[in-house]
């Protein structure tokens, strides 16, 4: 799946440093699963984001393996500790070989 | 079949059989990946908090949080899905808090199992009895 895919993320723009900030990240994904049939019985063949990275400025956060039992839309909440000024890069990697990126700035005071 | 004692006695054993067999197909599935992940070492449980609604009216989304202080790896599955893995969270050098919430796919009413992996090589085992009133894996 190609089209439509928006990858959401909310992040502080501003930390202490140290400071453990909550992340939130969702990104519009139909997720299907490969156990659901269409009207004539054939089965719906597997479209889902097989994995998920955090990263800030280089370092990584968090690694998550998705497997079809993850929502529509898959959402995910984490907590990462913020060392000095720097940039957050969260991927997607979709079944069909689409990687999906989004970049949030974090300055530190 | 004439209704004599040891036709009684049969019928009842492979009865009891069958039912022993054809239920637990997806826990021993569950069995199987908590022991892939594990590698068969024993887990323990008080060091892990898994956060899982009582009731889900969907089966669609069911909102799950997992927390593990001290975990490397944190796996998810649900036993009564068609394959029981959910997600695996690996947590790098700046994960405050080690754990995560997302939203998954319960086909019924079911256990969520949370196991961690701890940084001394021990594991953590956590359970939730989610009702879900509306499955969420089609058909």
């Amino acid at each position: 799946m190609a089209s439509g895919v928006k990858p959401r993320v909310k992040v502080p723009k501003t930390a202490a440093a140290g400071e453990s900030i909550t992340i939130k990240t969702l990104i519009s994904h139909k997720m299907e699963s490969g156990q659901r049939k269409d009207g004539d019985g054939n089965v719906i063949p597997r479209s889902i984001i097989n994995r998920f990275t955090a990263d800030f400025n280089g370092q990584n956060v968090i690694d998550v393996a998705i497997e079809p039992a993850i929502s529509t839309n898959p959402y995910f909440q984490f907590d990462a500790t913020v060392p000095e000024t720097g940039e957050f890069a969260f991927t997607w990697y979709d079944d069909d070989g689409s990687v999906y990126e989004a970049k949030k700035k974090v300055t530190v005071a | 079949m004439e209704l004599t004692r040891r036709n009684v006695v049969v019928l009842g054993s492979s009865a009891a059989l069958a039912s022993a067999v054809g239920m637990p197909a997806f826990a021993s599935l569950t069995d199987d990946a908590i022991a892939a992940f594990t590698g068969g070492a024993e887990t323990g449980s008080g060091a892990i908090t898994l956060t899982a609604p009582e009731i889900a009216e969907n089966g669609n989304t069911v909102p799950v949080g997992v927390e593990a202080p001290g975990a490397v790896e944190i796996t998810l599955l649900a036993d009564g899905n068609p394959t029981p893995a959910v997600a695996t969270f690996k947590f790098g050098p700046l994960s405050a808090v080690r754990g995560a919430s997302t939203r998954i796919r319960l086909a019924g009413t079911q256990n969520v199992i949370a196991v961690a992996k701890m940084e001394d090589g021990s594991f953590q085992m956590a359970k939730a009895e989610v009702k879900v009133t509306i499955g969420g894996c089609g058909g």
